[in-house]
């Protein structure tokens, strides 16, 4: 049953990447993208890891959102629904897909992998979280500090200037 | 609570329909544009739209994407049952996982990219600034949202939804995480393109994501918007409101009734409300609006310390 399961998310991200390059819209590329990581994140579940699992899927799907954002908006072709290529440097691209390819299933067939030593957790979200965390705890907290007030002070900076937000009081008179 | 079986999924699929038949005929009745007609033709009006978009002819525009087109109309529907999978009622939901909440929150994150295909399908100005407005207005409500979905977890212990509803006996969360309930049924109204959120379906750009789907497909659109209503407005009081907790009368009833008050609150508020524009959603959810939260869940995360501790 896991096995059948693996196999037919396996196909379908390989599927879903393969379609990436294949279809000629940047909207169907991204589409693509995120089945193809739906699939990776399936995959994680079916090794009972619940929390990587769903949470990669909701990484990534959100990531490929903001990436048909700025894709779109960065493409020479902003409609997107014209016929275009998603391939540039076609031999070099396939040289070096093709070497990464080897060395990572060289890699994955010729490691020894470990035995297990112990048992899973009664609770692996529990553990993964005190793996993470646990003597980090203080770095953590204060790196999520900072990296909040820069958001937000990088929201205040972008925001006070939006096109319908020029308070009077806000511009510079205008004497001259 | 004890795995359901397979067939559970059948009976809550069912439940979630009939919650959101039920949130379209009160929006009828509320809005008042039909006020001097009958309140059975007000009442009937899901009933005879649907009947008119089964008849209606599907209108296309000029070199759609359709398969994108189509997977985003039917996206909201299937999102939404598939919410519900982890919602238990009355103490019973089809699943239970070990990351329930995540479950709701990577689905939300799903309609991200469903309604903006939604949008981009139809290869219409109106519905593509549609869906781009629904990406916007998500980038604000999705991080007040996940801290929001992160205090009941914190406080419960456990991201299984069964431990969250038990670890509310004797004190519903909303007592103590007010700001996180308000922020979870704003976030709710916001992935379900609804009231002072349902910028990307602007009557400003003729309707949005809504604009060019028609017949089948804009029954499906439209009924999955008022599920994915009723999907949050269970998971609200599940989350927060104690689930089947109450005195006297049964817990699948408490349930029921819970579920049915925040669904009306939520349809009430549509027409009470103006419509917000994403980059001023932006500002409030920014600046305001995720402080708060993070505030709260600070006060949370203090009292599960001191009293599990």
């Amino acid at each position: 049953m896991r096995v059948t399961a693996f196999v037919l998310l396996a196909l379908l991200a390989v599927a879903g990447g393969v379609a990436v390059f294949v279809v000629n819209s940047m909207a169907r590329a991204t589409i693509a993208l995120a089945v193809s990581f739906v699939a990776a994140g399936a995959a994680i579940l079916l090794v009972d890891a619940a929390y990587l699992g769903v949470i990669t899927i909701l990484m990534m799907l959100m990531e490929m959102g903001i990436m048909a954002i700025f894709m779109i908006m960065f493409m020479m072709n902003p409609g997107g629904l014209m016929p275009m290529s998603m391939m540039h440097n076609k031999r070099g691209a396939l040289v070096v897909s093709i070497v990464v390819f080897l060395l990572l299933a060289g890699g994955a067939l010729g490691t020894p992998w470990p035995q297990r030593r112990g048992t899973p957790p009664s609770d692996p979200t529990l553990a993964l979280g005190e793996a993470i965390m646990g003597g980090k705890m203080l770095v953590m907290m204060t790196v999520s500090a900072v990296l909040f007030a820069t958001i937000v002070s990088a929201m205040v900076l972008a925001t006070g200037r939006g096109r319908y937000d020029g308070e009077p009081s806000a511009r510079p008179a205008d004497d001259a | 609570m004890t795995a359901a079986p397979v067939w559970s999924v059948l009976p809550a699929a069912a439940l979630v329909l009939a919650y959101a038949s039920g949130a379209a005929v009160l929006d009828g009745l509320l809005d008042p544009a039909d006020r001097d007609r009958g309140a059975g033709v007000r009442a009937g009006r899901p009933l005879w739209e649907t009947a008119r978009l089964l008849r209606q002819r599907r209108r296309s525009t000029v070199t759609p994407d359709a398969l994108l087109w189509r997977a985003g109309a039917a996206g909201p529907l299937v999102v939404a049952l598939l919410m519900a999978v982890v919602v238990p009622m009355g103490g019973r939901a089809v699943a239970d996982p070990v990351v329930g909440v995540v479950w709701f929150n990577a689905l939300d994150v799903a309609l991200w990219l469903l309604v903006w295909s939604a949008g981009w399908g139809a290869n219409g100005v109106y519905a593509l600034v549609g869906g781009y407005r629904y990406l916007a207005q998500a980038l604000a409500y999705e991080l007040p949202l996940m801290f929001a979905l992160t205090g009941p977890a914190v406080a419960a212990g456990s991201l299984r939804m069964s431990e969250v509803v038990a670890a509310q006996h004797g004190l519903w969360f909303v007592v103590w995480m007010p700001v996180a309930f308000g922020v979870f049924l704003g976030a709710v109204a916001g992935f379900s393109l609804w009231g002072p959120f349902g910028y990307p379906a602007g009557r400003d750009v003729a309707g949005g994501v809504l604009a060019e789907p028609s017949g089948v497909d804009r029954l499906v659109l439209l009924a999955g918007r008022y599920a994915l209503l009723a999907a949050g407005a269970a998971m609200a009081s599940a989350l927060f409101l104690g689930g089947p907790a109450g005195p006297v009368l049964p817990g699948w009833l408490w349930s029921a009734l819970k579920t049915a008050l925040v669904l009306a609150a939520l349809v009430a508020v549509r027409r009470r409300m103006p419509v917000l524009r994403a980059d001023r959603v932006m500002r409030l959810a920014w600046l305001v609006v995720l402080p708060l939260t993070l505030a709260q869940l600070l006060v949370v995360a203090v009292i599960a310390v001191v009293v599990g501790g």
